[in-house]
């Protein structure tokens, strides 16, 4: 019998890494809605330094799910349509590995850019020093699971190719990852201990590493199928 | 041998023939029943039991807002385990009761807010209030919602059951850490002000027309299942030969 788990990370990460590098736009779009939406907040509300680095967790971290969301609908839409998602379901498998291996590049291509522009962000609304560690860590991990459950939802709603509908699946599941990542960058704020909530948004990303691949590769098939 | 007489009864329960005919001589008791619950428990409810120390009259709507909360909540779990039944054995019938639970939980969880919203405005002087019970019950409003719209993505019956049971069993898993979180995060943004009175603390007078309108409208949760499920069956079995055979003695009937 073949082993059910082995092969097709690597070689899904890179296929997936190389085509996001080739098509630079759709990389580049999520990135541009953060800056531009993080620049909009404070000529909506007020450009009092302070007023802003109190809203500024909550901010930042609505942006990074709006952000997550525009871009995973596409995670396996263009395979839908170039027929190359019918290839992998070919395989009599679980699909676990490739599946982590597709959203391993996706959250290599928008997570960790979201997080590494961060920074940039926290100055713009004059987050205190002391938060930006907890705000980059929390982004790491939260937007790992953001890509996760997205996934979730942009397999059961391949057919129709998500929209409104794949942020109604997928919002309610974000609130916890909402919740836990901000509250990281809050009590860094209030010079609080941030490592629990930062071990929780840790322990969510396990379970949905655990989980969500097994939920990815039966809407998956479902797709191809219904 | 006796392993699968056993097990005739589970996929007895499975045909959904079987299901129409037993409900049709179940419906008229379990009507009965319910209405007898929800009346008993309303006139006590309201009319008997001792007005609230500090709340007066207006607790009165703990008897309609706590029982729809409940069986919301419940009926999430009955949703997804018929899903998950169906995903499972492939029984029809699992997949129809789900796809019945989603509209009646969505109502109630719409009842449960709505009610909530009028008893907090004597009571906390605004009609919302991002209280951690509220807050999840909007939640588990999408998820309802969200079960119901994930349904239109596909034009086959069978993979739109299987997709709804898929997110179902999604939501199962992240219901207690949504009610989890959101309990946490209230207490990290707001100081306890709001304080329910707990079951157990309630005095007996109370408590028990409201265990009378838990149960009824347990019942009642039944009853709408029951129609909503027999409705869905003639819907999808119109091509049974039993289906055509009610119709036409129905006609007859006329």
């Amino acid at each position: 019998m073949y082993n059910y788990l082995s092969g097709g990370f690597s070689a899904y990460l890179y296929r997936d890494l190389l085509l996001g590098i080739r098509n630079k736009t759709d990389l580049v779009k999520p990135l541009i809605f953060f800056l531009l939406i993080s620049a909009l907040v404070p000529l909506a509300i007020a450009p009092e330094a302070e007023r802003l680095a109190q809203l500024a967790p909550g901010i930042i971290w609505i942006l990074a799910v709006l952000a997550t969301l525009l871009s995973v609908e596409r995670l396996f839409s263009d395979d839908l349509q170039d027929g190359s998602l019918e290839q992998m379901l070919l395989s009599p498998n679980m699909l676990i590995l490739p599946i982590l291996g597709k959203i391993a590049a996706h959250w290599l291509m928008i997570g960790l850019p979201l997080t590494l522009l961060s920074p940039l962000i926290g100055i713009w609304f004059s987050l205190p020093v002391v938060a930006v560690i907890p705000m980059i860590l929390s982004l790491a991990l939260g937007t790992a699971v953001l890509s996760l459950i997205g996934a979730v939802g942009a397999a059961l709603t391949l057919p129709r190719q998500g929209g409104v509908l794949l942020a109604l699946l997928v919002m309610p599941l974000y609130m916890p990852v909402l919740i836990f990542g901000s509250a990281t960058i809050q009590s860094a704020v209030d010079g609080l201990d941030w490592t629990a909530p930062l071990a929780i948004l840790a322990a969510f990303l396990a379970i949905a590493i655990a989980l969500c691949p097994l939920a990815i590769n039966a809407g998956l098939r479902l797709a191809k199928n219904g | 041998m006796n392993l699968h007489l056993q097990w005739t009864w589970f996929h007895r329960l499975g045909s959904p023939r079987w299901f129409y005919q037993k409900t049709q001589r179940w419906l008229p008791w379990l009507s009965f029943i319910m209405l007898s619950l929800l009346v008993a428990g309303l006139v006590w409810g309201l009319a008997y039991a001792p007005p609230d120390a500090k709340q007066g009259n207006s607790f009165r709507i703990i008897y309609v807002h706590v029982p729809a909360s409940v069986v919301a909540l419940a009926g999430y779990y009955l949703m997804a385990i018929a899903g998950a039944v169906g995903l499972i054995w492939r029984i029809k019938l699992s997949y129809m009761l789900m796809r019945s639970a989603a509209p009646i939980g969505a109502a109630l969880t719409f009842i449960a807010l709505v009610t909530g919203a009028i008893w907090g405005k004597p009571t906390w002087g605004a009609y919302w209030v991002w209280d951690a019970r509220i807050t999840s019950m909007l939640i588990l409003l999408f998820l309802y919602i969200g079960v119901m719209a994930l349904r239109h993505t596909y034009s086959s019956h069978e993979a739109a059951d299987k997709a709804s049971a898929i997110l179902g069993l999604v939501g199962m898993v992240n219901v207690p850490i949504i009610y989890k979180s959101v309990d946490w995060w209230q207490t990290l943004h707001q100081p306890a002000t709001i304080k329910f009175t707990g079951a157990p603390s309630m005095h007996p007078d109370m408590f028990m027309p409201l265990v009378v309108m838990i149960v009824g409208f347990y019942a009642f949760y039944a009853v709408s299942l029951i129609l909503f499920t027999r409705a869905e069956i003639l819907r999808r079995e119109y091509r049974a030969s039993w289906v055509k055979q009610l119709v036409t003695d129905k006609l007859a009937e006329k």
